[in-house]
């Protein structure tokens, strides 16, 4: 068996199949990273699982999950300008919550420069929206390289540590989606450790520090003149590239995955466009630009999500009081999705329609039926909990959903949690609309590792301000959708063995006094709970707390521990589906003629759902060979 | 550099190791020789979503398969298999799948009704589609029906240029043990039968 993290350690040059994520890893220990900080978020947590799996001897950098993106961002900046090169990653919108920090990373003299990684989400496939984060490095001067594949990942991540490094600026490695899991044989070079050195080099001199009214300038000032130079690099840089096709008509400017998209929509096209494939996407490299708009009669700006490029080329154009017809968006839908090879097609469909045949534009898109949205697991304590609240509520009753595996409430049958925007704006989110609002109940619902994330300023606000909701917290012991990384409440942390801040403790010193506890197993008792919560005024929580089932059978069968159980359906089932339609445990399955069983590859016999049947048919497993319950599947 | 290309389109539903199933596929094809690339697109498919991994042979750039494009589908489940059918199979190519279901949501609910044994068949009738239907067998993991999907690809030889032996050498690169031990003596009783 291959092993991954020695594999990545090698001192030799080597090849091996990866995803984006991992080559990454790779880069960081060629690079001389020391520390490294992260929240996890998709499309980035492979990252954190790739340097974890490196042997100790390779000295891998420090490495921590850090309670939120912000606190990430800052321990790593910390670290930088301490003299140690650092690296945060997290997801797109990761950086909004980074932000504050974010934004002031330019005018900083980051003595031991620092990489800021971001798993950008175009097609929102596991993301609140499809941000585009490149606004954020306008905003903040801070140059952008984006790869286009795993091979590229890693290279541009060393060359981006470097140029840190000698500007003692923030760079960011911006991934997408596809680029971050991308697999592809990447070539990797040979590599020494060199010897640490931990010398703690801060010094006010490299400052100033303290961006207090005049002294912003002369920072604002350097990091303007830092990304001009940075301008000038990347029109030297070979990131920035023409692909030549001697089409003087027509050419396309593009980055990132988009470009390998575009690559093969023009497979069949004899007349191919030139493509300038823009690696070092921000600050814009003008001379190449240039070169290219004067080498063409009509240029197409390729970019997913929003038209910062084209906005940038168009007016660099203006400028020049060049002749070429720049192309940029045609329409909203120009705007949205991913620009897979498909998509692609389409818009260059739209741009030029005698360059592709209408067909080879269009893919051969068929729906389908039955779509399968992701959806609680089986065993999972939230589903029990949802199950009971939900008796527990009148329709009119107004529900807040967050972030996190619960977010999945959402969807029938439950239907707990009728808005969303972030993480940790349940209980706020839920105070405002219980303002003036006497008739309809307001219940947040809140997970364990999104309220040490974000969750505490709105509970704070909530006792503060005296406000009247019901919060919910669904307490799973770990962070589920991500991948299971522990959190503060759990004792552990990326290194080993913590202090765990139990949650509890922490609502009774911020002074909430109206707290009650269940197992989320417990549905007639969470039930009432909540009946007898709404009845009271103010500010109440619940938590509703269960194990997440699938890191425990996922730990019992690493173990080989794991019992194949399963409930079975007792012949006095009368069909009155209230484990399918109102429970919903996807263990359940119905036939066309309205039998149900219990699917033998999905339950666990974790039993949740034997209180859910009005006439007790559902068996637990132990019970099933004394009552003689079959199985229909 | 292979001179044709050769796309894979794998379906299944989040839990089934579509993952490893894929990473199997990918790692065989370079041992075969051949230049090779994918994606899992898994979203939040942990939490039983649809799947989706799409494995590129030969001279592609993106590692995504184009609708309609697919040399080969294969799905871990039926449901899967239909939408992989549907909307990533070229007509006249290959259909490979596991036919265990997992019923999604709404056919649960009752809102859509189930799979029947005969629709997939009359689809690929309809659209000149070898259709490999992978009747479930008695397994000691539910996580080993990949395995009797890997020894279906080389029997049939589904995949151009992979043989028996490099699917071997993936499981090597991916397992170690007793686990290693049971999916290759499953990949051989497959592949030989």
């Amino acid at each position: 068996m291959k092993k991954l993290g020695e594999i990545l350690a090698s001192h030799q040059p080597f090849s091996e199949i990866v995803i984006g994520n991992a080559a990454i890893a790779r880069a960081m220990l060629e690079a001389g990273v020391r520390v490294v900080t992260s929240y996890p978020g998709s499309p980035t947590p492979e990252i954190a699982e790739a340097l974890n799996a490196l042997p100790k001897e390779s000295q891998p950098p420090y490495f921590e999950f850090s309670v939120n993106e912000k606190v990430a961002t800052e321990v790593a900046v910390g670290a930088s300008v301490n003299g140690h090169l650092s690296c945060t990653f997290f997801k797109s919108v990761g950086l909004n919550v980074a932000a504050d920090t974010f934004v002031q990373l330019g005018l900083m003299e980051l003595i031991g420069g620092m990489v800021i990684l971001l798993g950008d989400d175009p097609g929102a496939n596991s993301s609140q929206n499809e941000q585009d984060n490149r606004h954020y490095a306008r905003l903040a001067y801070i140059p952008v390289f984006e790869p286009a594949n795993a091979q590229e990942a890693y290279e541009m991540f060393k060359e981006a540590a470097a140029l840190s490094q000698k500007r003692r600026m923030p760079v960011i490695v911006r991934l997408t989606t596809h680029v971050c899991h991308a697999k592809a044989k990447v070539r990797f070079q040979g590599w020494q450790p060199r010897p640490l050195d931990n010398t703690p080099r801060f010094d006010v001199k490299n400052g100033p520090y303290i961006p207090i009214s005049a002294s912003v300038f002369p920072l604002k000032r350097r990091a303007l003149e830092k990304l001009s130079d940075v301008a000038a690099y990347a029109d030297a840089s070979s990131f920035n590239a023409m692909t030549d096709f001697q089409n003087g008509r027509r050419g396309v400017i593009t980055m990132g995955a988009p470009f390998l998209s575009l690559m093969d929509a023009l497979e069949d096209v004899t007349a191919k466009p030139d493509i300038l494939k823009l690696g070092i996407i921000h600050p814009l490299a003008k001379e190449k630009t240039l070169a290219f708009l004067r080498q063409h009669e009509e240029v197409k700006i390729l970019e997913e999500l929003d038209d910062v490029l084209e906005r940038e080329i168009k007016a660099l154009a203006f400028e020049h009081g060049l002749p070429v017809r720049i192309i940029g968006k045609k329409d909203i839908d120009d705007w949205l999705g991913e620009y897979t090879p498909d998509k692609v097609a389409q818009v260059l469909y739209k741009t030029w329609p005698d360059l592709l045949a209408k067909d080879e534009a269009k893919g051969a898109p068929v729906a389908s039926r039955a779509p399968r949205p992701p959806q609680l697991c089986p065993g999972c304590g939230h589903r029990s909990a949802f199950y009971a609240v939900k008796q527990a509520l009148k329709e009119s009753d107004i529900t807040v959903a967050d972030i996190g595996c619960h977010t999945l409430g959402f969807l029938p049958p439950h239907q707990m949690g009728q808005i969303l925007l972030c993480m940790g704006h349940s209980s706020a989110t839920a105070s405002g609309l219980s303002l003036f609002n006497q008739e309809r109940r307001v219940v947040a619902f809140l997970g364990d590792s999104t309220f040490f994330h974000a969750g505490i300023p709105g509970i704070i606000n909530a006792v503060f301000n005296r406000h009247n909701l019901l919060l919910i917290i669904m307490e799973n012991g770990t962070t589920a959708m991500t991948g299971h990384q522990d959190h503060p409440g759990v004792g552990k942390n990326a290194n080993g063995a913590t202090d765990a801040i139990p949650l509890r403790r922490v609502l009774d010193a911020l002074g909430v006094t109206n707290i009650r506890e269940v197992d989320a197993y417990q549905q007639s008792k969470l039930r009432s709970l909540v009946e007898e919560a709404l009845l009271e005024s103010g500010f109440k929580v619940i938590i509703a707390k269960h194990p997440c089932m699938l890191k425990l059978t996922k730990e019992m069968r690493r173990r080989g521990q794991f019992r194949g159980r399963r409930v079975t359906i007792a012949p006095t089932c009368d069909q009155q589906h209230a484990c399918i339609a109102a429970f919903a445990c996807p263990t359940f399955q119905r036939t066309a003629d309205r039998q149900v069983s219990a699917h033998q590859d999905l339950c666990i016999g974790d039993g949740s759902c034997l209180q859910t049947c009005p006439t007790h048919a559902i068996l637990a497993p132990s019970d099933s060979a004394a009552k003689g319950g079959a199985s229909h599947d | 550099m292979t001179e044709h290309k050769f796309d894979i389109y794998i379906t299944g539903v989040g839990g089934q190791g579509i993952g490893l199933f894929s990473e199997a596929l990918i790692r065989a094809a370079d041992h075969a020789g051949l230049v090779v690339g994918g994606v899992d697109t898994h979203g939040l498919a942990q939490r039983g979503g649809a799947v989706v991994s799409h494995v590129r042979i030969g001279p592609a750039y993106s590692p995504l398969i184009r609708r309609g494009c697919a040399d080969l589908a294969i799905s871990l489940e039926s449901y899967e298999a239909l939408r992989a059918l549907q909307e990533y199979l070229a007509d006249a190519k290959t259909l490979l799948y596991y036919d265990v279901r997992w019923q999604p949501l709404s056919v649960r609910l009752g809102k859509e009704s189930p799979l029947t044994d005969d629709f997939i068949r009359q689809e690929c009738l309809r659209r000149n589609i070898r259709e490999i239907r992978v009747a479930p067998e008695s397994l000691t993991d539910s996580r080993m029906q990949n395995t009797v999907l890997l020894g279906y690809l080389a029997k049939e030889a589904l995949i151009p240029g992979v043989k028996l032996q490099h699917y071997e050498a993936a499981l090597n690169d991916l397992m170690q043990g007793s686990m290693l031990e049971q999916n290759l003596a499953l990949l051989q009783k497959i592949a030989s039968a």
